[in-house]
C-alpha cells in the first residue's frame, strides 16, 4: 500500500523560504498570487493489506520522526 | 570530573570541545553514537556540526540514535548535559529541551562573533559568570532561530530558564542585536531542573586568547566547580 504524507509549517510559524519563493514569483509577474507555504512530501510504501492499520503505522512514523509537531502539521493520503 | 562527548557522523566540533574540556582538566571520553552504554559521566556534551548531514531536520536523525536513550536516562538522573549548536538542535529533537530551531530569518548561514548576556548565573553552567555579564562568543549556524509556544515561553521567563540572550556590545537586547530571529533573542535555555543547557553559540571556541578570547572558559569552570 502506498501513501503520501505532506508536511507543512503551522499557520503561525514564519516560513522564510516560502516567502522568498512567493516574492520571486510575484517579481515574475504572477499578479494573482496570494500566498505560498513551502513543505515536504514523503511517498511511503508499506506491506500491509488493512488500510486502517496501515494508516495507523504511517501516523506513528509521522509522530516519531517525520514531523516536528511543535512547528509542523501533516496530512496522510492514500495513493 | 568525567565528561563524555557524543560523536555522530557529521559532528565537526567534537574535537574542539574535547580540547576545551581537557584544557579545563576534565577526564574526557569520546562516545560513538552506536554505543549502547555511556562511560561514567558527570557531564555529557552533544557537540556542534551537521549530524547526518542535517537530513530531514537539523538533529532529527541524531535525536533517535542508539546512544540517545542512555543520554535521556542520564539526564533524568540529574547528569549535566550540554548541547552546543547542532547539539542544541538534537536536544530539542529528543524532547529533553522544549521548542525548536528554525531556519535563520535571513535564510543565510551566519558565522560571526556575537554578544550574549548571561541571564541566570545561579546554575551549574554559569556560576562563575556575573549576572548580566556580556560575553563575545562565536555563532555558526543556519538553523538558530529559536521558536517555542507562548506557554513555554512564559515558563522560560517566569522560572528563569533563559540562559543567554543575544545583545549588543552595551548589553541592549533588541531586534538589531538579534542575529537569527530567535524569539526574545534567546541564545540558550535550560530545562526545568537546570541540569540541561542548550545553546547556539560556541563557548568551546572561546577558551584561548591565541585564536579568539576566553569568554567561554567560565562555562567549563562553572561546571568543574
Amino acid at each position: 500500500m502506498k501513501f503520501a504524507v505532506t508536511v507543512t509549517l503551522k499557520k503561525d510559524v514564519l516560513d522564510p523560504q516560502g516567502k522568498v519563493v512567493q516574492d520571486t514569483l510575484a517579481n515574475l509577474g504572477m499578479k494573482s498570487l496570494k500566498n505560498i507555504r513551502q513543505g515536504k512530501f514523503f511517498e511511503i510504501e508499506i506491506e500491509e493489506k488493512n488500510q486502517l492499520k496501515a494508516e495507523e503505522l504511517i501516523n506513528d512514523m509521522c509522530k516519531k520522526l517525520l514531523v516536528n509537531l511543535i512547528i509542523e502539521d501533516y496530512k496522510i493520503s492514500k495513493l | 570530573m568525567n565528561s563524555s562527548v557524543i560523536v555522530f557522523p557529521g559532528s565537526n566540533c567534537d574535537r574542539d570541545i574535547a580540547v576545551a574540556l581537557e584544557k579545563m582538566q576534565f577526564k574526557n571520553k569520546m562516545v560513538w553514537h552506536k554505543e549502547t552504554k555511556l562511560p561514567k559521566s558527570d557531564l555529557i556534551v552533544i557537540p556542534g556540526g551537521f549530524s547526518y548531514g542535517d537530513y530531514l531536520r537539523s538533529g532529527a536523525i541524531a535525536g533517535k540514535s542508539l546512544i540517545i536513550d542512555e543520554v535521556i536516562k542520564a539526564a533524568k538522573s540529574g547528569c549535566l548535559i550540554l548541547g552546543i549548536c547542532n547539539g542544541f538542535q538534537i536536544l530539542t529533537e529528543t524532547g529533553l529541551l522544549k521548542g525548536t530551531l528554525l531556519r535563520n530569518r535571513n535564510l543565510k548561514f551566519i558565522n560571526k562573533d556575537v554578544n550574549i548576556k548571561v541571564i541566570n548565573n545561579k546554575t551549574s553552567f554559569t556560576s562563575k559568570y556575573k549576572l548580566n555579564q556580556i560575553l563575545k562568543i562565536n555563532i555558526a549556524h543556519n538553523e538558530g532561530n529559536y521558536f517555542t509556544d507562548k506557554d513555554h515561553l512564559n515558563k522560560l521567563k517566569n522560572e528563569n530558564l533563559i540562559a543567554f540572550q543575544y545583545c549588543d556590545v552595551n548589553g541592549n537586547i533588541s531586534d538589531q542585536s538579534n542575529p537569527n530571529g530567535a524569539v526574545e533573542n534567546i541564545a540558550g535555555i535550560y530545562n526545568s531542573k537546570k541540569n540541561i543547557l542548550g545553546m547556539m553559540p560556541h563557548p568551546e571556541r572561546m577558551v584561548d586568547n591565541l585564536i579568539s578570547n576566553t569568554d567561554g572558559i567560565n562555562l567549563f569552570a562553572s561546571i568543574m566547580n
